[in-house]
């Protein structure tokens, strides 16, 4: 039987993309992020995940408005690394498992009836590149997990609540468990923390937010699942609202899950973020 | 029901349907940025591509100007602006220091590690 043996919630920061391709994680002002990650790498090493689940957003690289989906999820071999406007980056594809993909759709569609798009070809950008970067480094031999991507409508509202994403976890913890294969599961939920890219509040953060969020996805994530938009985006900033992604995640991990990392770096916009669980 | 969106925040543009309907025209284009040759062909006539999208002269006039406050408040979302910001020399933290009224170096100087750019 398939199960879930990590959830980890972090920020999506383009900017790290670039640190990352350019070699910057050892400079003073990137070291605190790419070191906070090292253990996390050294733990994953040790869980062994077979396939990832990447909770995120695309930018307008893959989706545009003329048709943007709720939820969308990637049922493919393999997802090619998208232009989102500045180049393609130098790295592998993405390895899929399309089996894997189907019997989630098929969970989530029929028994819990979270209806989402169903997307044979993807490509996939920051949002859940970033975290791949951070989290699951490749060689030359690629990636060393295979992907879900499922991506949530986090920029154009009306978006999901956060008490259906986290009901979405939960779905896809289902969906894992009544999986027969014997798969070994990692979830990433990510994006936020604090910030606001747009209008006269460009650069807001707020780390007294932050680290209240991080203490409540470990002790909280039902309360914070009944948190609206309206106090999301006026407390942490309109694009912060992206948060919800993490609620995904936590729900799809037990309540009793233990705390192994957790980490908070604010340097320029953005409060970067990163908490993990690992199953009992 | 709990309603998720209950009261303007200020000094904040909530990209909602309405903003998306007005903003279409200019998030198509930026979205076409994603093609190379398109950036190439933004890049050598400004003016030629953006006829291909059917802007009204106002919206053409806030390319013209790289006035991306105006084009945040007529529907441009953040995420599609990165694209013409990139293709016209203007990153985030520049886009975002003319949206707060300030200078590059002014912005910057608020940043806790303003070398992580």
């Amino acid at each position: 039987m398939a199960r879930i043996v990590a959830g980890i919630g972090l920020s999506h920061v383009p900017s790290v993309g670039p640190a990352y391709d350019r070699g910057k994680q050892q400079t003073p002002a990137w070291k605190p992020l790419f070191d906070a990650y090292l253990p996390v790498q050294e733990w994953l090493g040790r869980l062994r995940p077979d396939v990832a689940i990447v909770v995120y957003n695309d930018h307008g690289a893959d989706f545009t408005f003329d048709r943007y989906p709720t939820f969308a999820i990637g049922a493919a071999d393999r997802y090619a690394i998208a232009d989102e406007g500045f180049g393609t980056r130098a790295l592998p594809e993405m390895r899929g498992d399309f089996e894997f993909s189907r019997h989630l759709a098929e969970s989530l569609i029929h028994r819990d009836e979270f209806d989402l798009t169903v997307c044979l070809e993807m490509g996939v950008e920051h949002g859940f590149l970033v975290p791949m970067n951070l989290c699951f480094p490749h060689g030359p031999g690629g990636w060393p997990v295979a992907t879900v991507p499922l991506q949530v409508n986090v920029i154009q509202h009306p978006l999901p609540t956060g008490r259906r994403c986290y009901r979405l976890g939960q779905a896809i913890r289902r969906a894992v468990e009544s999986c027969e294969r014997d798969l070994r599961v990692a979830i990433l939920g990510t994006g936020g923390m604090s910030h606001q890219l747009q209008g006269r509040r460009f650069g807001f953060m707020n780390e007294a937010f932050d680290q209240s969020f991080l203490d409540r996805i470990e002790s909280d994530p039902e309360g914070l699942a009944e948190m609206t938009h309206q106090e999301l985006m006026e407390q942490a900033g309109a694009e912060a609202v992206e948060l919800i992604m993490w609620l995904v995640m936590r729900g799809a991990t037990s309540k009793n899950a233990r705390r192994v990392h957790r980490h908070y770096y604010a340097p320029m916009t953005t409060g970067m973020g990163l908490i993990t669980f690992e199953e009992r | 029901m709990k309603p998720q969106l209950t009261a303007p925040i200020p000094d904040t543009t909530v990209f909602d349907l309405a903003a998306s309907r007005r903003g279409y025209r200019f998030n198509r284009l930026c979205a076409s940025l994603c093609v190379p040759a398109n950036r190439e062909a933004f890049k050598a006539d400004e003016e030629a591509y953006m006829a291909g999208f059917g802007l009204v002269e106002e919206e053409k006039a806030m390319i013209r100007h790289r006035d991306f406050k105006s084009m945040i408040e007529h529907g441009m979302n953040i995420y599609f602006m990165l694209k013409i910001g990139a293709v016209t020399g203007n990153g985030l933290y520049r886009m975002g220091a003319q949206m707060r009224g300030e200078s590059y170096e002014q912005f910057l100087a608020t940043r806790n590690v303003k070398e992580a750019v």
